[in-house]
C-alpha cells in the first residue's frame, strides 16, 4: 500500500443521507472475483440511463467532478453490507476520501484497510461543505485535520494504528504476523 | 466496579493482545464462515503472499449468494442456468476450498444453505464463541450467545491467515423487550419496531444485547431473526444470553459437544449471561405489548410503520425521504395496506427457517395466491427444505400457487436468476429494502412471513391479523 500523508482536492457533493452499500455498488456487480474495475459501476443506478449513457445532471458525470478525490456525502454514509467492493469502487473511480457526519462501522473498517479515508466532521463544517460543492480542501492525515479554503482547520478522529499504517503505507496483516507467538500460545492455552 | 456483560466476557476470553492507545486488540476467532462472494480476493491475497489457511478446522465454507435456486445436478446444468460471472464465482470457490484444504458444503451437499442458517443448524454456532464472516448479517449467530459480526474481504484474509482479527472494542447497548407479544406480531415485527425506534444508525459503534421478559421467552429461530437485523440498526452485532432454550436447541446437533463435553460446555455457558450489575453504555426499553405487525414503506429499514398505518410525511427536511417515496411510488398520508403487490418473497437468512415456513403455510393453507402475484418461497438450507418436505409444506405452497425452490439467498440480493423486475413491488421477508437491492428498480416492502403470505393472498399489502382468528 502507498503511504498517504495529505490529500488535496476539489470536492464532489452527494448530499443524500443514508447512502447504503447497495447504492455505492449493487450486488449484481459482486459476481467479480477480482478487485479492479469496479469504478465504472460506482453509483451505477444513479449514474446511467437505460441504454448505458451517462445521466448528464448526476454530479459524478459533470466534467468538474472527473478529477475530484474527495466525496462529501449526507449523514450515515456506507450503511448496509460488509462488501469491500464499496471502497474498492470508490478508489477505482479516483476517490481517496469520503466526508460525512457519520460513517457506518464496517464500511469505515474496510476503507482504512485499503487506504481510503473516512472522515467524520462536525455538523457545522458538514453544512459548509454541502453548501460549497467543488471547494478545494485538504486532509492532513498526520495531524488529523481538514483544512477549508479560508485556512480554517478542523480536527477529525482517526484511530492511531490506522493512521500509522496509512502514513507508512503498511499492511495491517504485518502486525498480526508479528504476534504469531502470542497467537500460538493463546491456542495452546485455550483450545 | 460494576459487573460484566455477556459481550465483555466473550471479548475478554478471546483477547490475544489487549488494545492500547496505539494498537487495536487482537481477537481470536473460534469460527470463520466463508462464502463465494466476499472470499475470492482474500484467497488471491493468500496466494500472492504464499500463506496458508491457519485453521481449516475452524473454517466453515458454503455457497449461497450466487447459487441458483433451481435444482442443478451437474456443473453443466449449473452453467446453463447461471449468469456467467456467477458460475465463475461458484467454480472459483470450489477451487479455492480444494487448494486451501477447506471442507466445502457445496452444491448438492445435504448440509448446504445460507451461511447464517447452516452454522446454527449444524451446531457450529455455540454460546461464548467468536464468529466472523465476510457478511454483515453474521450478527445472526448472536442469538445463541455468541459474539458474531460481519467483516470485509481484507479481514477475511487476515482471519484465514492468522485466525485473528484486529478490533477496537465497541460500546454496549442494552435493549429491554418488555411486555408480551400479541397475536399476529412476530420476531420480525420486533426488530422492525426496534429499528423504527433507534433509526438505521442508532446502533453505530455498539454491540446490542436484547434483554427483558420477551427476550427470555423467544425461540432460537425468533432470536436469530432479531439478531440478524441488528446491523440494519447500524450495530455490529446483536446478542441474547444463552439459556435453557439455547441448550435445548443445540443438544444433539452434529457439531454440538457430546457426552461429558456437553456437561462441561453447559457449565461454561451458564457463566456467560451478563452480571446483574453489568454496565451498558446505553439502555432503552421497548414495550412489545403495544407492537403491531410492521412493514417498511421507504428505502431503508428505518422507514417503517405498522402495516395498518398511514405513510408519514417527513418530519425533518431530508431530501432522501421524498426521493424514497418517489422511488417506492407511495404517497404521504395514504394507508400502506391496500398497496398492490407484484411479488412476494419468503426467504433469506432473516426468515427462511422452518418456523417461518410453517407461519407462511398457516396462512396459505387452503387459499390461493392472488392472480398475477409471483410468490417465491426459498428455504434457508437443504436441511430445512427436507424438513419442510417431510411436513408436507411444499404441497400447501404449490396448491396455493407459490413456487418452492432450492436453498439460497435468492431474491434477497438478486445475484443469480431470482430478482424483482424493474418497477415492481415486492413484499419480502428479507432484511434490506435499499434501492435496487432485489433487482434494478425493484420496490421492496419488508415484513414478516405472516404479512408476506397474507399479502400474497390478497394481492395487496395486508395486515395478517385479518387472517388469524
Ligand atoms: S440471505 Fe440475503 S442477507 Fe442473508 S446472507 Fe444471503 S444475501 Fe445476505
Amino acid at each position: 500500500m502507498e503511504a498517504i500523508k495529505t490529500i488535496t482536492s476539489r470536492t464532489v457533493v452527494l448530499p443524500l443521507d443514508d447512502i447504503d452499500t447497495d447504492q455505492i455498488i449493487p450486488a449484481r456487480f459482486l459476481r467479480t472475483t477480482v478487485r479492479a474495475g469496479l469504478g465504472k459501476n460506482l453509483f451505477t443506478d444513479w449514474r446511467y440511463n437505460e441504454d448505458g449513457s451517462e445521466i448528464e445532471d448526476f454530479v459524478l458525470n459533470k466534467p468538474e467532478s472527473k478529477e475530484a478525490e474527495i466525496l462529501v456525502a449526507g449523514r450515515n454514509f456506507g450503511c448496509g453490507s460488509s462488501r469491500e467492493h464499496a471502497p474498492w469502487a470508490l478508489l477505482d473511480q479516483g476517490f481517496r476520501a469520503v466526508i460525512s457526519t457519520e460513517i457506518a462501522d464496517i464500511f469505515r473498517n474496510n476503507s482504512l484497510k485499503n487506504g481510503f479515508i473516512p472522515v467524520v466532521i462536525t455538523e457545522q463544517t458538514h453544512q459548509w461543505l454541502l453548501a460549497n460543492p467543488g471547494a478545494e480542501i485538504s486532509l492532513d492525515i498526520e495531524h488529523k485535520y481538514l483544512v477549508l479554503p479560508d485556512g480554517r482547520k478542523e480536527e477529525f478522529p482517526l484511530e492511531n494504528f490506522s493512521r500509522y499504517c496509512l502514513l507508512n503505507g503498511i499492511d495491517q496483516l504485518g502486525f498480526l504476523m508479528d504476534n504469531d507467538s502470542a497467537i500460538s500460545s493463546y491456542e495452546d492455552r485455550m483450545l | 466496579m460494576s459487573g460484566k456483560s455477556l459481550f465483555d466476557k466473550i471479548w475478554e476470553t478471546h483477547t490475544v493482545l489487549p488494545e492500547s492507545e496505539d494498537t487495536p486488540a487482537i481477537l481470536y476467532i473460534d469460527l470463520h464462515l466463508v462464502h463465494e462472494v466476499t472470499s475470492p480476493q482474500a484467497f488471491d491475497l493468500l496466494r500472492a503472499n504464499q500463506l496458508k489457511v491457519r485453521r481449516p478446522d475452524l473454517t466453515l465454507a458454503t455457497m449461497d449468494h450466487s447459487t441458483p435456486t433451481v435444482p442443478v445436478s451437474s456443473l453443466k446444468e449449473l452453467k446453463i442456468v447461471s449468469e456467467p460471472e456467477a458460475f465463475n464465482q461458484i467454480v472459483q470457490m470450489e477451487k479455492n476450498c480444494e487448494e486451501f484444504g477447506l471442507e466445502l458444503r457445496g452444491l448438492g451437499n445435504p448440509e448446504r444453505g445460507i451461511v447464517h442458517v447452516i452454522a446454527p443448524e449444524l451446531g457450529a454456532t455455540q454460546p461464548g464463541k467468536t464468529i466472523v464472516c465476510g457478511d454483515s448479517h453474521t450478527s445472526t449467530h448472536g442469538a445463541l450467545g455468541a459474539l458474531a459480526f460481519g467483516i470485509g474481504t481484507t479481514e477475511v484474509y487476515h482471519v484465514l491467515a492468522t485466525q485473528c482479527l484486529l478490533q477496537r472494542k465497541p460500546k454496549t447497548f442494552a435493549i429491554n423487550l418488555d411486555g408480551s407479544l400479541q397475536p399476529g406480531v412476530t420476531a420480525k415485527d420486533i426488530i422492525l419496531g426496534i429499528i423504527g425506534e433507534i433509526g438505521i444508525d442508532g446502533g453505530t459503534g455498539y454491540a446490542i444485547e436484547y434483554r427483558g421478559p420477551v427476550a427470555k421467552q423467544l425461540s432460537i429461530e425468533e432470536r436469530m431473526t432479531i439478531c440478524n437485523m441488528a446491523i440494519e440498526g447500524g450495530a455490529r452485532t446483536g446478542m441474547f444470553a444463552p439459556d435453557d432454550i439455547t441448550y435445548e436447541y443445540l443438544n444433539g446437533r452434529p457439531q454440538s459437544p457430546k457426552d461429558q463435553d456437553w456437561d462441561k460446555a453447559i457449565e461454561d455457558w451458564k457463566k456467560l449471561p451478563s452480571d446483574d450489575d453489568a454496565h451498558f453504555d446505553k439502555t432503552i426499553t421497548i414495550d412489545i405489548s403495544k407492537l403491531q405487525p410492521m412493514a417498511t414503506f421507504g428505502t431503508n429499514p428505518g422507514m417503517v410503520i405498522s402495516v395498518d398505518g398511514n405513510i408519514p410525511s417527513s418530519t425533518k427536511s431530508d431530501q432522501g425521504f421524498k426521493k424514497a417515496l418517489d422511488y417506492m411510488k407511495l404517497e404521504s398520508g395514504k394507508p400502506l395496506s391496500g398497496t398492490p403487490v407484484d411479488v412476494v418473497f419468503i426467504g433469506s437468512c432473516t426468515n427462511s427457517r422452518i418456523s417461518d415456513l410453517r407461519a407462511a403455510a398457516q396462512i396459505l393453507n387452503g387459499r390461493q395466491v392472488a392472480k398475477g402475484v409471483r410468490t417465491l418461497i426459498v428455504p434457508g438450507s437443504a436441511q430445512i427444505k427436507q424438513q419442510a418436505e417431510d411436513e408436507g409444506l411444499p404441497e400447501i405452497f404449490k396448491a396455493a400457487g407459490a413456487e418452492w425452490r432450492e436453498a439460497g439467498c435468492s431474491m434477497c440480493l438478486a445475484m443469480n436468476g431470482d430478482f424483482v423486475p424493474e418497477g415492481k413491488l415486492a413484499v419480502s421477508t428479507s432484511n434490506r429494502n435499499f434501492e435496487g437491492r432485489q433487482g434494478k428498480g425493484a420496490r421492496t416492502v419488508l415484513a414478516s412471513p405472516l404479512t408476506a403470505a397474507a399479502s400474497a393472498i390478497n394481492g395487496v399489502v395486508t395486515d395478517p391479523r385479518t387472517f388469524i382468528g
